[in-house]
């Protein structure tokens, strides 16, 4: 007590000096952040330009035109809801797919779990390429090449060790106890797992959804090796094809790129309180 | 401290509770009690729990492993087996891929495209990594001190990762175009570069600028997971470490850098591993050019399989990513581990 009162004017003198400091921190935080997110407001600033093309684009949007989203709705719209379709058909087999995984490897000690954590590790340092290589002709033959079930089995390649990883990390910090107690009451394996389990995992599965919604919506190479025809092709693919030709539209092209970018974000948005929540429940651990 | 189970030895006087069926029961150890009727049909009764524990785990388990087997493991092998082959568009209508032994590496190997993207994926996953990891691990620090809007700073800074690579690579396309490019108009306006620098269409410029635009894109992710470690340090350790008189560049020498090995070790593992196999953004800025100026194993083995549609060449540079990769976590694991241990 007495010490606390001695040096409170020091602590003072101190705190405000510190307070100086931080605003110098924060001015040059945000000088750092406007050059790292440049090319995210050139893409925006260039979508809403009339067109930018052969003269060079003006820093501002000075007079807001429209023109490079009807002109990208119009083009790549399709191939928009066929992200969609094959993103979150994604969330879902994987999903499917990994959470009775991830519960298996918290709560049952079995002896290849570690063999299975293992594989998982070693699935990361396959490159796409390779599994590409390999579905293709594999594709092919049973005629999933351009189609989105196709997609799906092949985006999810990313999405599943990553979600098992997530979520059996969270579910390892539920108790043993409760999981127990549902059993003595005579729920069976499937039935505990389903909810019990599940429902107190809600924070891990939708940061686990967000993740794999989020690599299937990116997905290129398979987009682009996956799909020969312009019937089914993802927009990271109809944007590759765009910027591939000579291009004379940029202002189409930045909008056909910021609506390929608003999913994530916006889900980030709405999920961001969950991701937290899911996150800190053990996923670096 | 105190829930702690005792030390084995003593395990066997002490009555199982009931329904922990994960703790083994110390069978055969030396001095047990002879097991009576009832100890036996109990041993029983519990080997029979364990069995259907273990076929539940398996069946929760199932479809996730038949996923990784057909899309990993099936794979793995296939490329493997094609990398011996002549597998070409022919094969798609005849169905016959003879077999050409190591053929397929030799060619990939004494192609004149070979080392020069064997330099080029060391120069550009050495240049990537060491870039954002340095910046990331610098911005870690900055945000570790607390000032205002940090959280909103900090959590805007994420926003470049959230972006679809290929988007990335379009918009990084427009920014460095030679001649209308904004990065060209800024270094003219401030008369650094008048003379409109072609970035991704000169030889000696398109490695240095597609390694800058994956610097920009990994500095979220290092800048995140070290941020996160930074938090586990104890702050009592710093304070500790004070009074001793080390602070600012030896308290992260003795105090942050031991301790947030661990976290480097992954992010530069996973760093390598991931940036080694890269391909959205080569393909999106320069798609190997000029003159294979950006040429990589990755794009290389993509050129070959999808391009000139000689699957078993691309895919016997595609064992050889794997290979490498696999050589360098291992070497690194290794190396890490017996610091670590020491």
């Amino acid at each position: 007590m007495t010490t606390t009162l001695l040096t409170a004017p020091a602590a003072t003198v101190r705190r405000r000096r510190r307070t100086q400091r931080s605003w110098g921190s924060t001015a040059l935080a945000v000088l750092f952040l406007a050059v790292m997110l440049f090319p995210v407001y050139w893409m925006v600033n260039v979508s809403l330009q009339r067109s930018g093309s052969a003269v060079a684009t003006p820093w501002f949007p000075e007079h807001v035109s429209f023109h490079g989203y009807s002109t990208a709705l119009h083009q790549q719209g399709r191939n928009l809801v066929t992200s969609l379709l094959v993103a979150s058909g994604s969330v879902v087999f994987s999903l499917l797919l990994a959470a009775p995984a991830a519960y298996a490897l918290a709560h049952f000690r079995v002896r290849f779990s570690n063999v299975f954590l293992f594989a998982i590790l070693l699935s990361q340092m396959i490159p796409g390429i390779v599994v590409a290589n390999a579905l293709y002709t594999a594709y092919n033959d049973l005629g999933l090449l351009n189609s989105v079930p196709g997609l799906i089995l092949a985006d999810s390649t990313a999405g599943i060790p990553f979600a098992i990883l997530i979520i059996r990390a969270f579910m390892g910090g539920i108790p043993r106890s409760v999981i127990e107690a549902a059993r003595v009451d005579g729920a069976g394996h499937l039935r505990a797992f389903v909810s019990i389990v599940l429902p107190m995992s809600r924070n891990a599965l939708i940061t686990a959804a967000l993740f794999t919604f989020l690599f299937a919506w990116a997905d290129f190479l398979f987009a682009l090796t996956l799909t020969t025809t312009e019937s089914v092709r993802p927009v990271t693919l109809g944007l590759y094809s765009y910027i591939g030709t000579y291009v004379n539209d940029w202002s189409s092209v930045m909008a056909t790129a910021v609506l390929a970018s608003v999913p994530a974000i916006v889900l980030l948005v709405i999920a961001q309180k969950y991701v937290a929540a899911g996150t800190t429940g053990g996923a670096v651990k | 401290m105190a829930d702690r189970p005792p030390l084995s030895g003593t395990t066997h006087a002490i009555p199982q509770p009931a329904g922990s069926t994960r703790t083994r029961p110390p069978a055969g150890a030396p001095g047990s009690p002879p097991a009576g009727d009832q100890g036996e049909g109990r041993r029983a009764g519990r080997r029979s729990l364990r069995r259907r524990e273990r076929l539940a785990a398996a069946a929760f388990l199932l479809p996730a492993a038949a996923y990784m087997v057909l899309f990993f493991g099936y794979p793995v092998v296939k490329n493997f087996l094609m990398s011996f082959q002549k597998y070409s568009t022919s094969t798609f209508y005849t169905g016959e891929a003879p077999w050409v032994g190591l053929g397929n590496y030799r060619s990939v190997v004494h192609s004149s495209v070979f080392s020069k993207a064997m330099l080029n994926t060391a120069l550009f996953t050495v240049g990537s990594i060491v870039g954002q990891f340095v910046i990331g691990l610098s911005l870690a620090l900055f945000f570790r001190r607390r000032f205002p809007l940090s959280g909103v700073l900090r959590s805007l800074l994420l926003l470049p990762w959230l972006i679809p690579l290929i988007v990335s690579g379009a918009v990084w396309r427009w920014i460095l175009d030679k001649d209308n490019g904004a990065l060209n108009r800024f270094l003219a306006g401030v008369h650094l570069a008048p003379g409109h620098p072609g970035w991704l269409v000169t030889t000696s410029l398109a490695l240095v600028a597609v390694i800058l635009v994956n610097i920009w894109l990994g500095i979220p992710f290092n800048a995140t997971i070290l941020y996160g470690g930074l938090q586990d340090i104890p702050e009592e350790l710093y304070e500790a470490a004070s009074l001793d008189g080390a602070t600012g560049w030896k308290a992260f020498r003795y105090v942050t850098w031991p301790l947030l090995r661990p976290v480097v070790s992954v992010v530069l593992v996973l760093g390598v591993v991931y940036t080694i196999k890269v391909l959205d953004i080569i393909l999106g800025l320069t798609n190997g050019g000029p003159a294979h100026a950006t040429e990589t194993i990755a794009t290389q083995s993509y050129h070959l399989s999808f391009q000139q549609f000689d699957f078993g060449q691309g895919a016997a540079l595609g064992n050889i990513l794997i290979a490498i990769s696999l050589l360098f976590s291992v070497v690194y694991l290794r190396a890490n581990r017996r610091a670590v241990d020491e």
